[in-house]
């Protein structure tokens, strides 16, 4: 039942986390409750897809499949989330201004809501397929009883979700005008991470050269599997021991996303003023 | 399923591309546990680890000193490239069943 509770949570702790924050960057906007469930579920819908086509996708590209979508899912995500921060960059001013209440005034918000269903989406099928299939064959297994294995999951899955909560919670105790700084920066954060992952992913199935593997190795002062290790790895892309080329998307990706937000902030939006 | 139509077309794309070989190693899942446990492999070059899944149950190899996590299904094989290694001792585990699945990839 431990180990149910210890992998599901590991797997929620994602999703949640990248749902806590994009909760935190919807806050007001008319709607965003009813596409962020969307999200959920039609993440989880897709992951129990995927989840059964495990192996077919794994066969794929010459045993490559798994590492190929993996990365092609994580890239739209990379691609959503820039989109996100760019497009809101553009709508700054106002934001800064009256953020909590941004929805009511700004369409801004209302419009990106969309693009964030997708991530979110796409955020519970990856984490979720691995969960399914895990407790797929967990229960195959046999040597444990089904009620073991429910309690367990959803021990984990209450545990990631809380932690997702928190995190969300945390970010309303922000100051208003701080708010928009700390959210797109994390959502930065995040996809540069994923940018990293998808290096990652490449490297795993051959297709890019690591370029120095790793590049440092801090993982005697923080492990990629210790408690806070885990936090900053999902939320900030932190890796004990990186390849060359993983450092180089992460880099590639956070300056590409900042610039494309500046030269956003200057051109002022053309959006309706407020009031 | 646009995403699943775009990940075969660009799997056909790289499967097109001729690589060549580095050295193979095996290593083989059954019960729950890794077969050889340690796997010795040549220090400072790329190799294809490839992973044999005779569990009836999926299997997710994972690898934080090897930077590596690659889910196995159930009665099957998977191709996971390391390296090149520094010397050293890699530990590696099964993540869907830890507590016996543990091995290490000895680089010298």
């Amino acid at each position: 039942m431990i180990s149910a509770a210890i992998i599901v949570f590991r797997e929620t702790l994602e999703a949640a986390l990248i749902l806590g924050i994009i909760a935190a960057a919807t806050v007001g906007v008319t709607g965003r409750a009813r596409w962020l469930t969307a999200g959920v579920l039609a993440g989880i819908a897709g992951s129990l897809v995927v989840a059964s086509l495990t192996e077919q996708i794994a066969n794929l590209a010459e045993g490559m499949g798994q590492e190929l979508f993996n990365a092609l899912v994580l890239g739209v995500v990379v691609l959503m989330l820039a989109w996100h921060n760019i497009w809101m960059a553009r709508h700054g001013a106002t934001l800064a201004r009256d953020a909590r209440q941004l929805g009511r005034d700004v369409q801004a918000g209302a419009k990106a809501l969309p693009i964030l269903f997708v991530v979110i989406a796409l955020a519970v099928l990856r984490e979720g397929s691995e969960t399914a299939l895990f407790l797929y064959g967990m229960s195959l297994g046999g040597q444990h009883d089904a009620w073991a294995i429910v309690n367990g999951a959803g021990m984990g899955l209450a545990a990631g979700a809380a932690a997702g909560l928190a995190l969300y919670l945390g970010f309303l105790r922000i100051p208003t005008r701080w708010f928009f700084v700390v959210t797109s920066g994390l959502i930065l954060f995040l996809a540069a991470a994923m940018a990293s992952q998808v290096a990652n992913l490449l490297i795993q199935s051959d297709l890019l050269p690591s370029l120095a593997a790793p590049l440092w190795d801090t993982s005697g002062l923080l492990s990629n599997d210790s408690a806070v290790g885990l936090l900053l790895q999902t939320l900030v892309g932190y890796d004990a021991n990186p390849a060359g080329m993983q450092v180089i998307f992460y880099v590639a990706t956070a300056a590409l996303i900042l610039l494309g937000m500046r030269l956003a902030r200057q051109k002022p939006a053309p959006v309706g003023s407020p009031h | 399923m646009s995403v699943f139509k775009a990940s075969v077309f660009f799997a056909a794309l790289v499967s097109s591309v001729a690589v060549a070989a580095p050295p193979e190693v095996h290593v083989v899942i059954k019960d729950h546990r890794f077969t050889p446990s340690e796997v010795k492999v040549p220090a400072g070059q790329k190799i294809r680890l490839i992973v044999d899944n005779q569990d009836a149950t999926p299997e997710e190899f994972e690898s934080h000193e090897l930077n590596r996590e690659k889910v196995i299904a159930g009665k099957s094989k998977a191709t996971i490239y390391i390296g090149p290694l520094e010397p050293g001792r890699y530990p590696f585990f099964g993540e869907f069943n830890e507590a016996t699945a543990q091995g290490v990839v000895v680089a010298e």
